[in-house]
């Protein structure tokens, strides 16, 4: 909301500063998002008159103007525009002006003639049509004796022009629409500053005749219409308003049109309540019916769609709807040049239905965005009769006598006792009930031994702790005293699942892996590029049925697509390499859920340059695993999962639980993701790595036996793994064998083709002796027995 | 015999000083006085001596092996330490040259920024709840007092899973303080941070997903002057034991009286600049005695209990404290940023 500061003077007389004005509003709840000097940029433009006008001598397309600017000596000034006359009487820019286009004016000779300065268009004074209808295209602005009424030649221009202003611009929150208004921020105003305002009552002359013989209104469909108030004017004149309601409508940031329209937009931002002018004539039978729309009723608005109506109000007549309530009006009840009589009204509907239609038809206006906030039904007649005394003020129409008031539903005042004890323990104050009447009078309550009656356009005060607001807000926030709270003493701290996290953050960046935090929506699309196969369950998502895009409509059921975005990011940026994890939610589509959905942490790891290989992000997912203390985990080839290299992909598995997989993501995938050369990648499911750890470490006492050591080399398949041959050696070992650590893998010869050398360096410990060379030996001998055997792993 | 003693002296005591290789020096030691050294063969002639002479030459002759073993052991120990100089001066190393790198990965700024608040929140006795981003309608609007009309409830605002309205993407944390007023008993003192969503286009300053911090405390007896309190505390604790404050009133549906909590900007101290758009102050949080109604939605007697709530974004205070201009930044994970914090 855009207020005029010196429209505000009508109601309110406050001297402060520009800033002292709007810290002060901002201090009581009305936030001011920035001030504006409107005359901040017209320096030294004056009010002249043309005396004589004549061709330059040495230009044909240039004129010479004698100029009347209210000093002993007139002073002459060359000019290009083609519109003036002796009488005119115009905008000047003298020696050394400035003007709101950002020129600077200066006094020099224009083809030998010498000019003190420039006569102004509207555009260099960034004006319009609208700001002056009748200006003439490329030519000076001239002004109407209607305009400069009480001004004199010499006399600064920017009073004259409505520039001897600011505005302020509210944020007003969704609570407070009486403050989309003149009068609404005129009390907040008087109330912040403790000064008096007065709104004076509209006076209409009237002209005689009836309203009754010109219009009937019924509101069939009470609940959405509290009050129906119209008036009717006719032998109406169409033609522009006058310059101070065109200032004023501009300054509060609207259009000037024309003076019927601009009349009810002047009332909207006066008293905040809506206006809706339409064509008498439209109406057949001359009754207005207040109802709901029928079941695929169309009708066409004023910017000429035709609109399909869904449940919404419509104003209508017997025949047909001429308009929808509060939204738009009808294309056949527009005012036109024709027009004769036009019926005013001022209505007060249902805001949620109003907030809906506009919704479903997206023409939210500044009416429907006050209706929707819900608004004061008492303010419908003083409005209307406002709207009428303006009609008679610029002469646009004349009054018929008489008021259609139609009241459905009465709202009492609400009465909210006040209870000085109950405010003062909420707020830590110590205010008396009479101090707190005393503010609260401020703002228009009524207080009595009852309790506060709430003004009627305060919709949103319904209780003692909205009283106990409002009491806050004038004592002022920075005023109430300041305490810690005190209570019982309350241990603060990490859940022990959030320790968890934060162990399993700190432990990958000190293996150098730096977090990233990406979006958690995705699209179908992501999938195919990552190469899901299309029978996945993770194919499954939650669709947000209103997303800003495809790319965005989906809950995320996998993490990779973000991690291999992030990568190809980093790569695309000419990072060499890059090492990150993210802990992150996915979301798990789930009808038994309270939610529809089971949030899951998972885990992703990825890796590319730098060495990045299968083993450095195995070593790593095992170094966590161990931090986690889970155990005896198993990994077995994965060969037939798109997303990975058929190669090299493990899933990991403790028991029958699923950990997750790693591996080299598939060059196709990568390649899908613009990635080249080898990505790694490694998803974690975080609630199943959490269920999987093992038990708290205590301490083991160390040895105190030496350990003995056997390096052992075997010749077998290529096909037999690392895992199956630790296994037979593990098991064949015995209690003694406490180590077994692969150290090398070797194909290539001596060793035949299909075939691989692997060596194992094998430890023996006892815990109550010394192990001779001869225990050693036996227990290595059993063990490559077995592994001959079980697996045709010989020595080498 | 005893000339010939004192030649081998001369000669021994001259070949000590003069060697230089620490070889050459176990070399002489054995020359001399190894099994077969010289000096030996000087001891096993005595056998020819007179009974008279053998004592003083014996004497003589021990005399100079003792001699010869301190001159070699003296001569050991000067070589030593003139070959570990030696050895030391070669092994200088040009200290400027940079250590071996070892990278160790960053947590994200966003993060680190919240490990920051949360430590605060913990000091101050809170714990940590969280809960989760597809909620109810009923737990992010209904419960929370935002009437049905609600501009917040747009499907132009808000995220919504099904036609009713009725599954959405939350909006704020808020609904987290629904789930602990549901299911905990007062005192409560919760702080829950998360990510939220709104539907904003992408731009230097939205995201249609960022992150929130809320508090909550409900207890007996707890008023506005100690949500001003307990706020000002954290705003001094996270920027700073100087920041100034302002508490402007403000609406929200879950709390009554509301405020939005401004400090003075950083930049400019109040005088007006382009980081606070000329105000002089920066918005920092929205807060709020928690709404009778709120506290009756959730099972709590707003006759025996009353509280504070509070909220703030994470992603802007992010912003404020590292200096990072433009939000993208934080959700782009670009490695050359992440690696500054």
């Amino acid at each position: 909301m855009k207020l005029s500061r010196k429209w505000l003077a009508d109601y309110v007389d406050i001297q402060a500063s520009d800033k002292e004005y709007a810290d002060r509003l901002t201090i009581t709840g009305s936030k001011v998002e920035g001030t504006e000097d409107l005359g901040a940029n017209i320096e030294n433009v004056v009010l002249g008159q043309v005396v004589t006008i004549e061709r330059h001598p040495d230009a044909d397309s240039l004129w010479v103007c004698v100029m009347d600017i209210g000093e002993a000596e007139p002073t002459v000034i060359v000019t290009g525009a083609d519109n003036l006359k002796a009488g005119d009487i115009v905008p000047v820019a003298l020696h050394k002006s400035k003007l709101p286009c950002g020129k600077e004016i200066k006094k020099g000779k224009i083809r030998g003639v010498e000019s003190n300065g420039m006569l102004c268009s509207p555009d260099e004074l960034l004006l319009d049509k609208q700001d002056y209808p009748y200006a003439v295209d490329h030519g000076i602005l001239t002004f109407t004796a209607d305009e400069i009424k009480g001004f004199k030649l010499g006399d600064d221009i920017r009073p004259i022009l409505g520039k001897d202003d600011s505005v302020v611009e509210f944020e007003i929150t969704s609570n407070r629409p009486d403050c989309l208004s003149m009068i609404g921020l005129a009390r907040e105003s008087a109330a912040s500053f403790d000064v008096p305002m007065t709104v004076k009552e509209p006076v209409v002359k009237g002209s005689g005749g009836d309203i009754l013989d010109h219009l009937d209104v019924e509101i069939l469909d009470e609940d959405l219409c509290s009050r129906y108030t119209a008036r009717v004017v006719k032998n109406v004149k169409i033609g522009p308003s006058p310059a101070w309601m065109r200032q004023r409508i501009r300054a509060a940031g609207m259009r000037p049109i024309n003076n019927i329209v601009d009349i009810t937009n002047y009332v909207m931002l006066e008293y905040g309540q809506p206006m809706h002018a339409f064509d008498h004539a439209c109406l057949e039978g001359g009754k207005i019916l207040v109802r709901r729309s029928t079941p695929g009723e169309t009708m066409e608005t004023l910017d000429g769609v035709t609109r399909t109506l869904e449940d919404a109000l419509m104003i209508a007549d017997e025949q047909k709807a001429v308009g929808i309530a509060g939204v738009m009006g009808g294309a056949s009840s527009e005012i036109t040049e024709t027009t004769q009589t036009v019926v005013f009204e001022s209505a007060n509907f249902n805001g949620p239905s109003i907030r809906k239609t506009a919704a479903r038809l997206g023409m939210r206006t500044d009416a429907s965005g006050r209706f929707e906030k819900g608004l004061d039904p008492m303010n419908t007649l003083p409005a209307v009769q406002r709207a009428c005394e303006l009609v008679e003020l610029l002469g646009a129409g004349e009054v018929v006598d008489g008021i259609v008031d139609v009241i459905a539903g009465d709202r009492l005042p609400i009465v909210v006792p006040l209870n000085a004890d109950q405010i003062n323990a909420l707020l830590g104050t110590d205010l008396t009930r009479d101090e707190m009447a005393e503010l609260l009078t401020r703002v228009g309550f009524t207080v009595d031994a009852n309790g506060a009656t709430v003004p009627s356009w305060r919709l949103d005060v319904t209780q003692w702790a909205d009283l106990a607001e409002e009491v806050a807000r004038f004592y002022g926030y920075n005023v109430l005293p300041t305490t810690m709270f005190r209570g019982s003493t309350a241990q603060g701290g990490y859940s022990p699942r959030q320790k968890r996290e934060r162990q399993v953050g700190s432990f990958l960046r000190s293996l150098g892996y730096n977090e990233i935090l990406t979006y958690t929506f995705t699209g179908q699309s992501a999938l195919d590029k990552v190469r899901l196969p299309e029978d996945a369950a993770e194919r499954e998502m939650l669709t947000i049925l209103n997303p800003l895009g495809e790319e965005t409509s989906r809950m995320r059921t996998i993490a990779l697509p973000s991690m291999l975005e992030t990568l190809a990011r980093n790569a695309s940026y000419r990072n060499a390499s890059a090492r990150l994890y993210e802990l992150g939610r996915v979301y798990l589509p789930n009808q038994e859920s309270e939610t529809r959905c089971d949030e899951r942490l998972h885990l992703t790891l990825g890796a590319y340059g730098d060495g990045a290989d299968f083993f450095g992000l195995k070593g790593a997912v095992e170094a966590l695993l161990a931090e986690l203390r889970i155990a005896g985990v198993c990994w077995t080839a994965v060969a037939d999962d798109p997303i990975y290299h058929p190669g090299r992909c493990a899933e990991i598995r403790h028991g029958d639980m699923v950990l997750g997989r790693l591996g080299q993501v598939h060059p196709l995938t990568a390649k899908n993701f613009d990635l080249e050369g080898e990505v790694y990648a490694a998803e974690l499911d975080v609630e199943v790595l959490f269920a999987a750890m093992g038990p708290e470490r205590t301490y083991v006492p160390l040895p105190r036996y030496p350990a003995v050591t056997r390096d052992i080399a075997v010749v077998c398949d290529e096909a037999v793994t690392a895992q199956e041959l630790q296994a037979v050696i593990a098991s064949a070992g015995g209690k003694k064998l406490v180590e077994s650590r692969l150290f090398d893998v070797y194909t290539g010869a001596p060793i035949p083709t299909g075939k691989k050398s692997v060596a194992f360096a094998l430890q023996y410990r006892a815990e109550d002796r010394t192990l001779t060379d001869e225990d050693a030996d036996g227990a290595t001998a059993k063990i490559l027995e077995a592994l001959a055997t079980k697996l045709g792993a010989v020595i080498r | 015999m005893k000339e010939q003693l004192t030649v081998l002296k001369n000669e021994a005591l001259a070949a000590i000083a003069e060697v230089s290789a620490l070889q050459a020096l176990e070399d002489l030691r054995v020359r001399f006085l190894g099994k077969k050294g010289e000096v030996t063969a000087v001891l096993k002639q005595m056998g020819g001596l007179s009974p008279e002479e053998r004592p003083a030459i014996g004497q003589l002759a021990n005399e100079l092996s003792e001699k010869l073993t301190e001159a070699i052991a003296a001569r050991r120990a000067e070589l030593e330490a003139l070959f570990l100089d030696v050895r030391l001066g070669a092994e200088k190393l040009d200290v400027t040259i940079p250590g071996t790198a070892r990278e160790v990965g960053k947590q994200h700024v966003l993060k680190k920024t919240l490990d920051e608040a949360m430590e605060i929140f913990i000091g101050m006795g809170f714990t940590i709840a969280e809960g989760p981003e597809v909620e109810l309608s009923a737990n992010n609007f209904d419960k929370l007092n935002a009437p049905e009309a609600h501009p917040s409830r747009d499907w132009g605002d808000t995220f919504y899973f099904d036609q009713d309205s009725q599954y959405l993407l939350r909006t704020q944390t808020s609904p987290v303080q629904v789930r602990v007023m549901e299911s905990q008993k007062p005192p409560i003192r919760v702080v829950s941070p998360g990510r939220v969503y709104r539907k904003d286009e992408v731009d230097a300053t939205h995201s249609p997903m960022f992150h929130q911090i809320e508090g909550l405390v409900v207890d007996k007896g707890i008023t506005m002057a100690d949500l001003k309190g307990t706020l000002n505390a954290l705003i001094q604790q996270l920027y700073g034991a100087e920041t100034q404050t302002r508490f402007r009133p403000h609406h929200f549906p879950f709390t009554e009286p509301s405020c939005e909590v401004d400090c003075q900007c950083f930049k400019c101290r109040g005088a007006g600049c382009a980081m606070c758009k000329g105000e002089g102050w920066i918005e920092l949080l929205g807060a709020g005695m928690v709404h009778p109604n709120v506290l009756r939605n959730c099972g709590i007697d707003p006759d025996e209990y009353s509280g504070f709530a509070f909220g703030m974004g994470l992603d802007r205070m992010t912003m404020m404290r590292y200096n990072i201009s433009d939000l993208r930044l934080i959700f782009e994970n670009d490695l050359r940023f992440l690696r500054q914090f």
